[in-house]
């Protein structure tokens, strides 16, 4: 042990770029629940919705991860 | 968990535990290099084998009161004709294009399915190659149909919305090629790609793991191996359900960039 740190930026990069994805999940989804909890017949308009809201925010996520394997 | 016992592991079986790479995708069978027949190319073969049996057996007597596979594909196909095409194309002139997004949701299903099903177990979607040559046709779709509809230099101008200050144009214009130029595509082929990648390799690594865990260690790695193969089966389940939800989300969208197309204004 000689104190030195093996392992690749990418990792630290994808951490730091699964902030953003994570919160803004967080956030439509926390939207979604407020309507539906308003109003709850609008469960089927607001999900496909809160689907595709899901999907665009995760792929960031999803370019950081695929980036910090793929990039050396 | 200490350093000691990642020393032990290491020490204890030649060159230790080697995580799965994305040179693990690479898998030829007849030939080698770019012109190689690979693994993915003779699954995605059987996948499209597949859905043309199916569709053609299920609904070859067809009849008012369908029987059980009859009703399996109707619902598969309602689901895509009435959820996803007439909801977002609009009743007027969604026909037209159900084919298409038919025919998009059922491949990337079937060939996403495959990644957890196990004589096959490899989803073809996450060679960044096919998600790119789906995004093609996708492409080449919604930008046909604009400039078909309105020809090309009114295409270019409906870009900017009307009723905006002049001086703020020119900024909205760009950032508009750009987003149905560049950014639309690479995220639809990307996100797909990116998560089929990735479930795929998580699935590789717990288990791989878990059997190397199980295979070399004392009694608490072998327990920690259990657990890593628990974490795989719940991951295969969370797996299934994103391959649902990339087929679904590949389709809408497309669905959307087609009736951004058609729509009378911007």
């Amino acid at each position: 042990m000689d104190g030195t740190i093996n392992g690749s930026l990418n990792l630290i990069g994808y951490g730091l770029s699964a902030i953003g994805p994570g919160v803004g999940i967080g956030l439509i989804f926390a939207a979604y629940i407020n309507g539906v909890a308003r109003q709850p017949e609008a469960r089927g308009m607001l999900q496909s919705i809160a689907i595709l809201g899901f999907a665009l925010a995760e792929a960031l996520a999803i370019f950081g991860l695929v980036l910090a394997f793929v990039l050396k | 968990m200490s350093l000691n016992v990642l020393g032990s592991l290491a020490t204890a079986d030649g060159g230790g535990f080697q995580a799965p790479t994305a040179g693990e995708f690479y898998q030829p069978l007849l030939f080698d290099g770019p012109f190689a027949i690979t693994r993915p190319a003779v699954v995605l073969l059987l996948s499209v084998g597949l859905i043309a049996w199916w569709l053609i057996a299920s609904t070859k007597e067809a009849a008012i009161v369908p029987g059980k596979r009859q009703w399996v594909t109707e619902g598969a196909y309602g689901f895509v004709r009435n959820g996803i095409a007439r909801d977002i194309i609009g009743s007027k002139d969604f026909l037209r294009f159900v084919p298409l997004l038919f025919s998009i949701f059922m491949l990337i299903l079937v060939n996403n399915l495959f990644g957890v099903i196990p004589p096959v177990q490899y989803p073809t979607m996450s060679r960044v190659g096919i998600p790119v040559a789906l995004t093609l046709v996708v492409y080449v779709t919604y930008h046909y149909i604009g400039i078909k509809r309105v020809g090309l230099l009114a295409y270019f101008k409906n870009l900017v919305p009307p009723g905006l200050p002049s001086w703020i144009r020119p900024a909205i214009f760009v950032l508009e090629v750009i987003t149905f130029f560049v950014t639309r595509p690479l995220t639809l082929a990307l996100r797909l790609f990116g998560n089929m990648f990735a479930g795929h390799l998580l699935l590789l690594l717990f288990i791989t793991g878990g059997e190397y865990l199980m295979t070399t260690g004392g009694l608490g790695l072998k327990l920690a191996g259990a657990g890593s193969f628990g974490m795989a089966f719940l991951l295969t389940v969370f797996e299934i359900l994103i391959e649902f939800l990339q087929a679904y989300i590949f389709t809408l969208l497309a669905a959307m960039y087609i009736a951004g197309s058609l729509a009378d204004e911007h």
